[in-house]
């Protein structure tokens, strides 16, 4: 079972990275084969595992008090894009160009 | 002092004895990371900071008053784990220049116990891989590849030439890390291990590598892969020297890691004189996997009656969703990666593209630019299994089978076993040229396949170096114990390492270091 094309395309919008060439696309289709080997599996009545820890009660809420901070300039050092104590980003509120639009390899298949 | 020498017992009494300085010690181990740069285990050697640590601690000595066994001992620390001050690129592009502005926990720990720190060490990009070949700085190198041992038992070619092309890799993807503590340029490192990330690396470059039980040291500050089965690694040349790095400051609860458990950890030292006759030996059957050498099936099988010679009890058990688990750890890591990826889009650091038109297509075009096929594969692969469509046939499955994978542990050792035995790798070292004919993928899922289940089911597991393979490489075997019982696991496998007597590499460079005013110990740990 090959993936469609609207499905390759969604997932390149979600992801936000590219299948780059029929390789990327073909490495999918290999995961997802390998991946379809879970249904030999009898899970009937099994829990699905969050976490090893589970039992432990690890995750707790701490105290709501202000313990560090007043590092903005730490923060901002390793940013390309800045303007005084803001990260500077192109406009948003644009969404990628459709699939017909865009440079993507998907275009060709 | 050498630098062959074990922590406890011979380093710290010469830097308390004033017999070594901290300083020559820190100036040997970066002249030797200078003469072993062809091993390419290092990304940053951070020289002058560590000199400065190595003054600070040389200062402390004087005045008797050392912070404790680590004081002025140079350490080594995987690339995937923030170092204030020094660039942390977990071998990507994404991340090339990126100079973090805090310690990781377990980094800031090395450093208040006064460890010198001399730089990062080479990886898989962002711990993908099982072959360390596969970071944008390129391969490790195994020291083995260089080793006599080696050597000798390669077919005799008449030019280097073939030398060059015949080394092998250190395995992964704590690969430099394993190369820098096998080398001798450092005295312990920090890996880390999701699938057994730090175990493959040991065994394969003869170091013990040690995977802590999840949840016992900080995961702050360690670039994550897949959250619920990441943890911090431990590689050093002998098993005391993993305990004094885990008790000494490592292990604990922290504040700023909420998987981290709450219970206080009793720092331990492990006893001398150890008598295994009371103990409980599974040897899980489902370990014997297609594709295990023979070699390596031999090994085991010695190592087996060992321990029934010494009175243990040794007993055949059963995991039976064992051959499952890889399947349930591409799922699982995929999806995890998928979100933990997400947080690199240019905008607060590491690489940004050029792109200007929106925000959205800006992301895009600096992921494209920062992150390998590896690395892609995997978020795509992640995004697809986490789908809507998808989620439950996959990711709830997956999650259902490591429930499964997990139970499996706690039924055999609720039946009375104390400790698993078993191989930590299928073979030994490969050579680098018939490693990238297959993809990482493919690798990583034959490579993985004896240590990811420990990482599934959050147990604590050891490699311990133990014979040389027919070939002249390291081939270790590995135990895992029982949650957040690293002392007996320590403890049995500090026993074992004493049986096998595994032999110390026979480096030329480490030789001419080692040689002058020094004696050059005869074996990697004291006896």
């Amino acid at each position: 079972q090959k993936v469609s094309v609207e499905v390759l395309d969604h997932l390149e919008h979600l992801a936000l990275v590219d299948f780059r060439d029929s390789e990327g696309v073909e490495r999918l289709h290999k995961a997802i084969q390998f991946a379809d080997q879970l249904c030999e599996v009898n899970t009937d009545g099994v829990e699905p595992m969050d976490s090893v820890l589970e039992d432990r009660w690890c995750l707790y809420l701490r105290e709501d008090d202000v313990t560090e901070g007043n590092c903005t300039k730490e923060l901002l050092e390793n940013a390309r894009e800045k303007v005084e104590e803001y990260f500077v980003a192109p406009p948003g509120n644009i969404p990628l160009p459709k699939l017909e639009e865009r440079e993507t390899f998907l275009q060709s298949s | 002092a050498a630098l062959t020498d074990g922590l406890r017992s011979q380093v710290s009494a010469a830097l308390k004895e004033g017999r070594v300085s901290p300083t020559e010690l820190c100036q040997r181990c970066l002249d030797l990371i200078k003469s072993t740069k062809f091993l390419n285990a290092y990304i940053t050697v951070a020289e002058e900071t560590a000199l400065k640590q190595a003054e600070e601690s040389e200062e402390r000595y004087r005045r008797g008053q050392p912070l404790g066994i680590l004081d002025g001992i140079p350490v080594a620390v995987k690339d995937n784990f923030n170092t204030a001050g020094i660039e942390t690129t977990c071998a990507s592009n994404m991340l090339k220049g990126y100079i973090s502005p805090y310690n990781a926990t377990v980094v800031q720990k090395l450093l208040d116990q006064g460890a010198v720190l001399l730089g990062k060490t080479n990886l898989d990009e962002f711990a993908m891989g099982s072959g360390s070949t596969d970071g944008v700085f390129g391969p490790v190198r195994n020291p083995w590849s260089y080793s006599k041992q080696y050597k000798e038992k390669s077919v005799p070619k008449s030019h280097s030439g073939e030398e060059e092309s015949n080394w092998v890799i250190t395995g992964g993807s704590s690969g430099g890390s394993a190369a820098a503590v096998s080398s001798f340029t450092c005295f312990a490192a920090l890996g880390s291990d999701t699938g057994g990330s730090t175990r493959n690396p040991a065994a394969h470059c003869g170091v013990v590598g040690l995977k802590p039980t999840y949840g016992l040291i900080s995961r702050h500050g360690l670039i994550p892969l897949v959250n619920s089965m990441d943890v911090p690694g431990i590689l050093t040349r002998c098993v005391d020297d993993a305990a004094v790095l885990l008790g000494s400051s490592l292990a604990g609860h922290d504040p700023k890691d909420s998987t981290t458990i709450q219970d206080d950890f009793k720092p331990f030292e492990l006893p001398d004189l150890i008598d295994v006759s009371k103990l409980s030996i599974g040897i899980p059957k489902e370990y014997h996997a297609p594709g295990l050498s023979s070699e390596i099936l031999a090994l085991w099988s010695k190592a087996a009656d060992l321990f029934k010679d010494a009175g243990a009890k040794v007993v055949e058990v059963s995991l039976p969703h064992t051959c499952y688990s890889i399947v349930c750890y591409h799922v699982l890591c995929t999806a995890e990666v998928a979100s933990n990826m997400a947080r690199f889009d240019g905008l607060e650091y590491g690489h940004r593209s050029d792109m200007k038109d929106s925000t959205e297509s800006m992301y895009a075009a600096t992921r494209r630019e920062g992150f390998n096929d590896v690395v892609r594969g995997r978020i795509l692969s992640g995004n697809y299994f986490l789908l809507k469509q998808n989620y439950e046939k996959y990711f709830v499955k997956a999650q259902k089978v490591r429930r499964l994978i997990a139970n499996d542990f706690v039924k055999v050792f609720r039946s009375g076993v104390d400790i698993l035995l078993t191989p930590t790798t299928l073979s030994d070292a490969a050579p680098y040229t018939e490693f990238i004919q297959e993809d990482n993928r493919t690798r990583s899922a034959q490579d993985d396949i004896l240590t990811q289940a420990a990482n599934m089911a959050g147990l604590p597991a050891i490699n311990v170096p133990t014979a040389l393979s027919e070939r002249g490489l390291p081939v270790g075997l590995q135990f895992i114990g029982r949650s957040f019982q690293e002392k007996q696991l320590l403890t049995v496998a500090k026993w074992f390492e004493k049986q096998v007597q595994f032999p110390v590499i026979q480096l030329e460079e480490v030789e001419r270091h080692n040689s002058g005013v020094f004696q050059h110990q005869k074996s990697a740990s004291f006896s």
